[in-house]
């Protein structure tokens, strides 16, 4: 019971692939798997502390003041993330940039925070933050491999297909962003529809 | 003439959909109508330029002067939510059509990332007030251009006969690329 929290965040309520969230990230970031894995902790980060801390307040707070009082959470939280990356990470932080401050705006924090945390316990919240930060990382990561190793020739820094490759630039520019994105997306329909399929023929 | 630099890049060159990715949730969501797109991006354009106004105040006249930087995110988000409150209701009040058709993105308009985007871009590029105003009108109209354009687009779509597993957002991404890649010709026009 407590396992379907998490998965739910990971495969059947994927942020990104299943309820279109935190787009701006997903495709500013993802020009290699790394940078797709960094912002995706990052973002995951933000998500644990922000549930528990929502779940924890959840009852004290009025109703009609509950939206500002997440973002200000959520702002605390960020601003951690920030300067801690900024200290220990130092080169990562400058090419997410602009971006690790934008996790406040990420609408899955706030969407999470809004939906589960502040219905639910405090360890459910934080699972539930677990398990949409993974989804989250996981679907960053997969869109940040495709890109570097069409755009780049290369996987996590490493060269996979010699010199003579002349990779497709226009990968890890901004249209192929989208452009991956969206056969992903189709993939994942397709994928869908198959089990769909393959379920309803069993019976 | 640095200033009109400053204005066609952030319209086109830079553009804050197609190249820097902000602002991207209300591009996907409220792009269906041309009408509602242009709802939506003269909305954006007056709260963006209006935050950026106060938030550079603020930055330059409270969290500089008493040294207190790493408020910044907070104190921005908390003007930005603040005024898109007010917005809101200056719209129900004046526009119940365009209230209704605008729905949640409304106030949405908070996490739209294009918004705390601009303001830390400002403060970021040291921009002086003349310039910070340029370059945020510049970009709003920038998004607003990409928005009316892929909201033309997507009317279009929807008519036509596309492949099953494409069907919706798919497509949509695919097309937002190729609007992308026309977006990229406009890369030599400011150095």
């Amino acid at each position: 019971m407590k396992l379907s929290i998490l998965t739910e965040g990971i495969f059947k309520n994927n942020p990104v692939m299943k309820q279109v969230l935190g787009l701006c990230p997903t495709l500013a970031v993802t020009t290699s798997a790394i940078n797709g894995i960094a912002m995706g902790l990052a973002t995951m980060g933000v998500l644990m502390g922000s549930n528990v801390v929502v779940s924890l307040v959840k009852n004290i707070i009025p109703a009609k003041v509950r939206i500002p009082a997440y973002v200000v959470i959520i702002a605390t939280f960020v601003t951690l993330i920030d300067l801690s990356m900024n200290a220990f990470f130092h080169d990562l932080h400058k090419i997410l940039g602009l971006f690790i401050p934008l996790i406040v705006v990420n609408c899955i924090v706030l969407g999470r925070a809004e939906s589960f945390a502040s219905k639910n316990g405090v360890f459910d919240s934080l699972l539930d933050g677990i398990g949409s930060g993974l989804g989250f990382t996981l679907t960053l990561f997969v869109l940040g491999s495709i890109r570097e190793v069409l755009g780049n020739g290369s996987w996590f820094g490493m060269n996979l297909f010699g010199s003579g490759f002349s990779p497709a630039i226009l990968m890890i520019l901004p249209p192929g962003a989208f452009i991956v994105l969206g056969f992903m997306m189709a993939f994942n329909n397709f994928v869908e529809e198959r089990r769909r399929i393959g379920r309803g023929g069993a019976q | 003439m640095s200033l009109f630099l400053l204005f066609v890049g952030a319209v086109l060159v830079n553009n804050f959909v197609l190249a820097r990715f902000l602002g991207i949730c209300p591009f996907f969501g409220v792009s269906k109508k041309v009408e509602t797109a242009v709802g939506m991006g003269l909305a954006v354009t007056f709260v963006m330029t209006v935050a950026g106004s106060i938030t550079w105040i603020i930055q330059y006249t409270v969290l500089d002067r008493f040294n207190v930087g790493f408020l910044q995110t907070i104190v921005f988000i908390l003007v930005i939510a603040a005024l898109v409150q007010f917005v809101e209701m200056v719209i129900e009040k004046s526009s119940p059509d365009l209230y209704q058709s605008l729905g949640i993105y409304l106030p949405l308009i908070t996490t739209n990332c294009a918004i705390l985007g601009a303001a830390i871009i400002n403060i970021q590029s040291g921009f002086d007030f003349l310039h910070m105003l340029v370059f945020t009108i510049g970009s709003a109209l920038g998004f607003t251009l990409a928005l009316v354009l892929f909201a033309g687009i997507r009317e279009r779509i929807e008519l036509s006969d596309i492949p099953y597993y494409f069907r919706g957002l798919p497509i949509a991404f695919i097309t937002a690329g190729i609007l992308a890649l026309a977006f990229m010709g406009f890369s030599g026009l400011v150095k």
